[in-house]
């Protein structure tokens, strides 16, 4: 397994946020997060790599505890790559700076060889031609496309997506989409929070719904959107499917 | 009008020595406070206790009475730990009273006095950057020191640039106070030329026009660098 969970909880002062988290995330698979806000989907994506605490629990992650005391998180999460809902991509930086940020610093990686690398992740998510550009001065869509060269310039075994589409306009959702999926193709293990239903069919092998801090069914995107079990799941789809309807 | 040219050259070297002291205060200034700054954002309490307890001490007290601190007590405090030595551990007096020269004395005060309103500067620049960035970061396994040195503090420097510039003219006229120690700065210039001359309008009014044109200039300078800052700020 790629990714252990273990009855992990979170606790923010007395809001309990996460009750009990049990899953697991096989090599390659891709698994998908849905459900409510306020479910605590985010901070479960957040505890995979501890940017979030836990309370109590474990998460192990390609055989290191990560919430073993000791344990070098900085060397861990060299091994996993995130990229957040609102990009966070370092304003000061170009957008190859930003990618080889992390070569230069942590890896202690040569220039050019991580110029080298640099250009060709901005390559690979089309935009080789903005290499020199300040984050300033790209779209919502480029920008979180950076932000996913970013986290894979460090070769990471896993990838985190936190909402990656949440604050892109409609048009621009589709072109990260399309590098997301380029990534599952490739084999890349991945954890994706999302609301696009549509991805999570496509290229989801599994799905996970959350809602008040459990996990309330899992299952292939077949199993979980057309036969949902749970009234909850139920009720989840119905308000999702309804309002793209309307749209 | 002649008293006033005769006396300009002695009062511009005070000038001079104004302009020097407030460099050296606000410059050593940025050292101590930048790392009193991030030691008030630590993680250990006892390190952010001790910061907040010096920026509090500081910024709460006035700095007439630190630089009295500095240069009356603080030469009493080393005689006194020199008796105890000799008391206790009989060890021979090293050295007669002690005494600080006015110079030394300048420095340490304005020095530690700058470093705590600079360290404010400082947290709430660090402060106003995004909490995503230092996450970001992190994400890529920076440890949180190079995550600081990297990303945060490269943007928190050019946000600090504003209040320092009037951190750096507020100084330029605190240090009026150092001539009560005999420092001879500006004002302590115009008043011993008063004793000479006894003409204390024309003569504090020339130290105030030059004091003026001083923080004019460099209040303009500062309101420069924030345009050019802003232009060149890609991110809010």
């Amino acid at each position: 397994m790629m990714i252990t969970v273990r009855d992990l909880h979170k606790q923010f002062g007395k809001l309990e946020v996460l009750k009990g988290i049990s899953c697991t995330v096989a090599e390659s698979e891709v698994v998908v997060v849905i459900g409510p806000s306020g479910s605590g989907k985010s901070t479960f994506l957040r505890c995979l790599n501890m940017l979030e605490t836990p309370t109590s629990g474990e998460v192990v992650v390609d055989g290191v505890s990560l919430t073993a005391p000791g344990t070098d998180l900085n060397r861990v999460r060299q091994e996993m790559g995130m990229v957040f809902q609102r990009f966070n991509l370092f304003p000061h930086k170009t957008a190859l700076e930003n990618v080889t940020l992390a070569l230069l610093k942590v890896r202690r990686m040569k220039r050019e060889e991580a110029d080298a690398i640099g250009h060709a992740l901005l390559a690979k998510v089309g935009l080789a031609d903005k290499a020199h550009v300040y984050p300033d001065h790209l779209s919502g869509g480029q920008q979180q496309r950076v932000a996913i060269a970013r986290a894979l310039a460090m070769k990471p075994k896993v990838m985190l997506f936190d909402e990656p589409t949440s604050s892109l306009d409609p048009e621009m959702v589709g072109e990260v989409l399309a590098v997301m999926k380029d990534l599952a193709r490739e084999g890349m293990t991945m954890v994706v929070v999302t609301h696009e239903m549509g991805f999570a069919r496509e290229v989801g092998d599994r799905v996970l719904f959350m809602d008040e801090g459990r996990i309330i069914e899992e299952g292939t995107p077949e199993q979980l959107f057309e036969h949902p079990r749970h009234e909850r799941t139920q009720s989840f789809l119905g308000k999702i499917l309804y309002s793209r309807r309307l749209q | 009008m002649q008293l006033i040219w005769d006396s300009l050259p002695i009062i511009l070297l005070g000038a001079r020595s104004t302009v020097s002291i407030t460099l050296i205060a606000v410059t050593l200034g940025c050292v101590i406070g930048l790392f009193a700054g991030i030691a008030r954002l630590a993680r250990n309490r006892a390190v952010r206790l001790l910061a907040t307890a010096y920026v509090d001490f500081f910024r709460g007290t006035p700095l007439l009475v630190q630089i009295f601190m500095v240069y009356f007590g603080l030469p009493q405090v080393a005689d006194s730990f020199q008796h105890y030595l000799m008391a206790t551990f009989s060890i021979p007096q090293i050295w007669q009273s002690t005494h600080i020269n006015p110079f030394p004395a300048a420095i340490i005060s304005t020095s530690l006095n700058s470093g705590a309103y600079i360290a404010e500067i400082f947290r709430a620049g660090v402060q106003s950057i995004e909490r995503g960035q230092m996450e970001a970061a992190r994400s890529l396994g920076m440890t949180h020191a190079q995550a600081m040195r990297f990303v945060i503090l490269p943007q928190a420097f050019k946000r600090v640039i504003p209040p320092l510039g009037n951190e750096f003219v507020a100084m330029l006229k605190d240090t009026s106070l150092l001539s009560v120690i005999g420092f001879e700065e500006m004002a302590r210039r115009g008043q011993m030329l008063i004793a000479l001359t006894y003409k204390p309008f024309q003569i504090w009014t020339t130290v105030a026009l030059i004091y003026l044109l001083m923080t004019f200039v460099i209040s303009r300078f500062v309101d420069y660098l924030e345009r050019r800052l802003k232009t060149g700020d890609d991110h809010r």
